[in-house]
């Protein structure tokens, strides 16, 4: 049983080298090549061994890389915004709200969707959305409208539409555990001190929920910026997102450095914008001790 | 607080006994666990530091001391869970150094019981038989005799999850117990049940111990309950045994004033030691004046930067109802508090000249039985205190 | 009733959830060609040209192949790490589980492409192995938070009370801990089971020439007349799903039940 310390890091190590040893072959060596790769020469179909920084020089001085980047990082943005103020409600809902039986039932209903095809639930919105879509077809079959709208699909708004519809339950149940963990003797506290019921959400529930809103927002973010079914799908092609544009380059094109400079220019944005956030996060943490 | 009455039970196995058939004294039984100079690290913390001691056959032993103090870690060193550090540890006169957990004529109670939700109550118990070469019947019997034997005859087919907690405790006794283990090791086994439960548990645990015959070693934090249970009690503090006595000398002759403070409650007085004379050492204290302790009263432990002081137990000493003589004797005072328990009272006295030393007044606490019909004396009146050196400790 | 408004946002957020599933079905059993209001009439034409199309049976005989493979060794993976994570202590154990737990924070066409890099690199052939070796490092960790949060509600005296008893550290967990974790392990299998059935971007760039049900379905995404078809597809691809998610919800609470625990919290 437990033994010495030494020999339990032994074992500790022994346990967790299968699934280790997988994750570095399959993930970090993968990803450190990526990252070597960023730094040599695209000869055709071929790769230069020789140390260079002009991938890089490349990836910023490219017009194309900074549209779709920025466009990236805005969508994602309005995803998360949309996504999680339109979750929190929900959240509050089944935490204040729902009766403590009924909890499970109302999250296995909210995370069904997320466990479906995630591509047919994609394809979906485009029917939805499409010029002869649902909405279209089915406003002028109630004749309410003559001519199919044009402004449905094929714009940010619908891939914003279709990701915030994706990602909801990634929203929901942070903010919603964060919520379950708050001292219910703390709001009749706010409400004994004189607050009315808003200014006790505002002063109590919603700064102690913040961290699991923040949660929400890291966890919704980073995968949106990185979406590549989406963009394809629901932008049509029209507006590409830099995950198409990373794998355009590197197998479309073939230029695998530059492929690779942008993904990880891509994952350092990201990773800053990640630490950002878990730096605020870490704040909020610090302000409930 | 710790009379036991002994009850006539049904007995097996056990320590040697007298031609009345009585138990021999335990200092004369066969020793089942010795330690020796042991220690454990835990990485630069040092857990346990130099343990000494001796367990007897068909002894009740408890371990002692507040959470922390290494009790619960030298019980898994017993066990086998932890490895030591140095030091050696036998039980039954063998080195246990290189025989694992499974295979130590031990077997524990755990504080959690870690019954195994996933069987019923009669495969939690037989769950240790599974290499027995008895037959299933055999073993089936074996099986329900060990459950009437804790009190749950007929629960062998209940689902394990849905038992109470003095249930589980109960099944987790006869899943070790079947095994006849030469020591049973229970690790704060009342902690999770409800007073009146634990209360209940301590009795049947005494009894049990009794009928088996078999050593058992206690951890608690709960010195009522190793009083209450227990023939010997070591108190540990930061690793270390403090004192390692019977429960009755460990409550009546404290070996240093951080054990008496442990051990329920004790009345602290500043002391100025007067000298040594052939039978004890003589001291003034305030309030009581100049007397002598007996020397069998005097703790040789360093009484620390507090300086010397006497302890007494608040049944030591008893307030004289009106005109009723002093047995030996007496000190006026006044009473400042009355703490009401039903069964008794809790008085606050400050004695007349007790601020003599350094200014504060050192209302001492004296408890008494209520007797029905009986007016309590009021708060704030003159009352005199009946008291005898022979009950006074001397931490020097 | 209390919360009233809050109920009915909370409703109509669930609409929201569910519309695009609920139309799945509408339109699969529409005989109209066209995905679009008014309904036509009913059929079953698109579940039958489904049934009969080969190369649709071939994904789905691909899909389910890498699903199952997917899912027995991510969750075989898991077991050792989520054991690892809830009893030992040893160094690097945070940066040991970060890697593993990366893909969840990971684009995941980041992590696909930098594999197929790699593996194109050694000269690996793209098939159906490399879509499961792709697949078994994304789903090892749901598997992972699943079997944690398994491993780390048992009592860690159980084990201990089993080696007392007499057991050897392998039968102790052979007789206790493996039964006791046994719903979560089934419920790791099925969540890896069914995020490999249902993932696209690896086995796009992964399959080579190989079709599964999802890189089947975006192919034929770009013909209408193959839509009413996919519908179909759809359905019965959510029916499965929905089917996987309640076995393991229902294992995950027989888990819970069994520990003495009250289930409350959900897949995620």
């Amino acid at each position: 049983m437990a033994t010495a310390n030494g020999s339990e890091a032994a074992q500790g190590l022994r346990m967790i080298a299968p699934p280790l040893v997988y994750a570095i072959l399959m993930l970090a060596i993968p990803l450190l090549t990526i990252l070597t790769y960023s730094f040599l020469t695209d000869g055709y179909q071929t790769i230069i061994r020789e140390f260079t920084l002009e991938n890089y020089r490349a990836v910023w001085g490219d017009p194309i890389f900074r549209t779709l980047m920025l466009r990236s990082l805005f969508v994602a943005g309005l995803v998360t915004l949309v996504t999680v103020v339109l979750a929190f409600p929900v959240a509050y809902f089944l935490s204040f709200v729902v009766a403590p039986r009924h909890k499970a039932v109302w999250i296995f209903l909210i995370t069904i969707p997320f466990w479906t095809s995630y591509l047919i639930r994609v394809f979906l919105w485009k029917v939805i959305l499409g010029y002869n879509g649902v909405i279209n077809s089915g406003l002028k079959s109630l004749g309410i409208i003559e001519q199919p709208l044009s402004f449905l699909l094929y714009n940010t708004g619908s891939i914003v539409v279709t990701l915030a519809h994706a990602y909801a339950p990634f929203a929901i149940l942070p903010i919603y555990v964060a919520l379950e963990k708050i001292d219910r003797s703390l709001l009749e506290a706010g409400r004994d001190l004189g607050e009315s019921r808003l200014m006790t959400f505002w002063r109590v529930t919603l700064p102690l929920a913040m961290p699991g809103v923040l949660a929400a927002v890291l966890i919704v973010f980073i995968p949106t910026i990185g979406d590549y079914v989406t963009p394809t799908l629901i932008g049509g092609g029209k507006i590409p997102m830099v995950a198409n544009l990373i794998q355009a380059q590197m197998l479309d094109i073939d230029n695998k450095p530059l492929g690779s400079a942008i993904a990880v220019t891509a994952m350092a944005i990201v990773g800053v914008l990640a630490l950002v956030f878990l730096f605020l996060n870490r704040r909020f943490l610090k302000v409930r001790q | 607080m710790n009379a036991r009455n002994p009850m006539p039970v049904a007995r097996e196995g056990g320590p040697a006994r007298d031609e009345h058939g009585r138990p021999t004294p335990i200092e004369t039984r066969r020793v089942m666990i010795e330690c020796r100079d042991v220690h454990k690290y835990y990485g630069d913390y040092h857990a346990l530091r130099g343990i000494d001691l001796t367990i007897r056959e068909a002894e009740f032993f408890s371990l002692l001391g507040p959470s922390g103090c290494g009790k619960t870690t030298l019980l898994r060193t017993i066990a086998g869970f932890e490895d030591i550090s140095s030091g050696v540890v036998l039980i039954d006169g063998k080195d246990m150094a290189n025989v694992p957990a499974n295979v130590r004529p031990t077997n524990m109670v755990f504080q959690s019981y870690a019954i195994f939700p996933h069987l019923t109550v009669a495969e939690n118990v037989a769950f240790g038989l599974r290499r027995d070469p008895r037959s299933r019947a055999e073993k089936a019997a074996a099986v329900e005799e060990a459950l009437a034997m804790v009190g749950l005859r007929g629960y062998g087919a209940r689902a394990a999850h849905a038992l109470s907690g003095g249930q589980r405790q109960r099944v987790a006794l006869a899943r070790a117990l079947i095994l006849k283990p030469k020591v049973l090791l229970l690790d704060e086994p009342l902690s999770a049940l409800d007073r009146k439960m634990r209360e209940q548990m301590q009795v049947e645990l005494i009894k049990l111990q009794r009928q088996v015959g078999i050593t058992f070693v206690l951890v608690t934090h709960d010195q009522e309950e190793a009083l209450v249970m227990s023939d010997r009690i070591a108190v540990m503090f930061e690793g270390e045994i403090a004192q390692l006595s019977f429960a009755e000398e460990l409550y009546t002759r404290p070996a240093s004033r951080r054990v008496a403070d442990f051990i329920g409650v004790m009345n602290f007085l500043p002391a100025r030691v007067l000298g040594d004379t052939a039978t004890g050492v003589r001291v003034d204290v305030p309030g009581f004046g100049e007397f002598e302790v007996p020397a069998a009263n005097v703790s040789r432990a360093d009484a620390g930067d507090k300086g010397p002081s006497v302890g007494f137990r608040p049944e030591a000493v008893t307030l004289l109802t009106r005109d009723a003589p002093a047995p030996d004797r007496e000190t006026p005072g006044v009473i400042e508090e009355i703490v009401y328990y039903g069964d008794m009272s809790y008085y606050d006295v400050r004695l007349d000249g007790s601020a003599r030393f350094d200014g504060q007044g050192h209302p001492i606490r004296i408890s008494m039985r209520n007797v029905f019909g009986r007016d309590l004396p009021d708060l704030g009146t003159r009352t005199r205190v009946s008291w005898s050196p022979g009950s006074v400790i001397l931490f020097r | 009733m209390r919360g009233g408004g809050l109920r009915a946002y909370a409703l109509l957020y669930l609409l929201f959830l569910y519309a695009p599933i609920l139309l799945l079905p509408i339109f699969a059993f529409n005989s109209g060609t066209i995905i679009a209001f008014p309904l036509q009439g009913l059929t079953t034409q698109w579940f039958e040209q489904m049934w009969a199309n080969a190369t649709l049976r071939r994904a789905l005989g691909n899909s389910l192949t890498i699903a199952f493979s997917a899912a027995v060794l991510a969750t075989c993976l898991a077991i050792f790490a989520a054991r690892a994570s809830t009893r030992y202590r040893f160094p690097g154990k945070g940066g040991a589980l970060g890697l593993i737990m990366m893909p969840l924070i990971l684009p995941e066409i980041i992590v696909g492409l930098s594999l197929l890099v790699v593996l194109l690199a050694v000269g690996v052939r793209l098939s159906i192995l490399t879509i499961i070796i792709g697949h078994t490092l994304i789903c090892m960790p749901y598997a992972v938070a699943i079997l944690t949060t398994a491993f780390s509600s048992l009592d860690r005296s159980l084990e201990e009370a089993a080696y007392d008893l007499g057991e050897t550290k392998w039968s102790a967990f052979r007789l206790v801990i493996l039964p006791l974790v046994m719903p979560g392990i089934i419920s790791a299998m099925l969540m890896s089971f069914t995020i490999s059935l249902d993932d696209f971007i690896i086995a796009f760039f992964m399959g080579g020439n190989e079709p599964t049900l999802p890189t089947y379905i975006f192919s034929q995404l770009r013909f209408p007349k193959s839509i009413p078809m996919i519908m179909a597809v759809g359905t019965v691809l959510v029916m499965m799903s929905i089917l996987l998610l309640a076995i393991a919800e229902y294992f995950r609470r027989r888990g819970a039940a069994r520990t003495g625990q009250t289930s409350s919290g959900g897949l995620l």
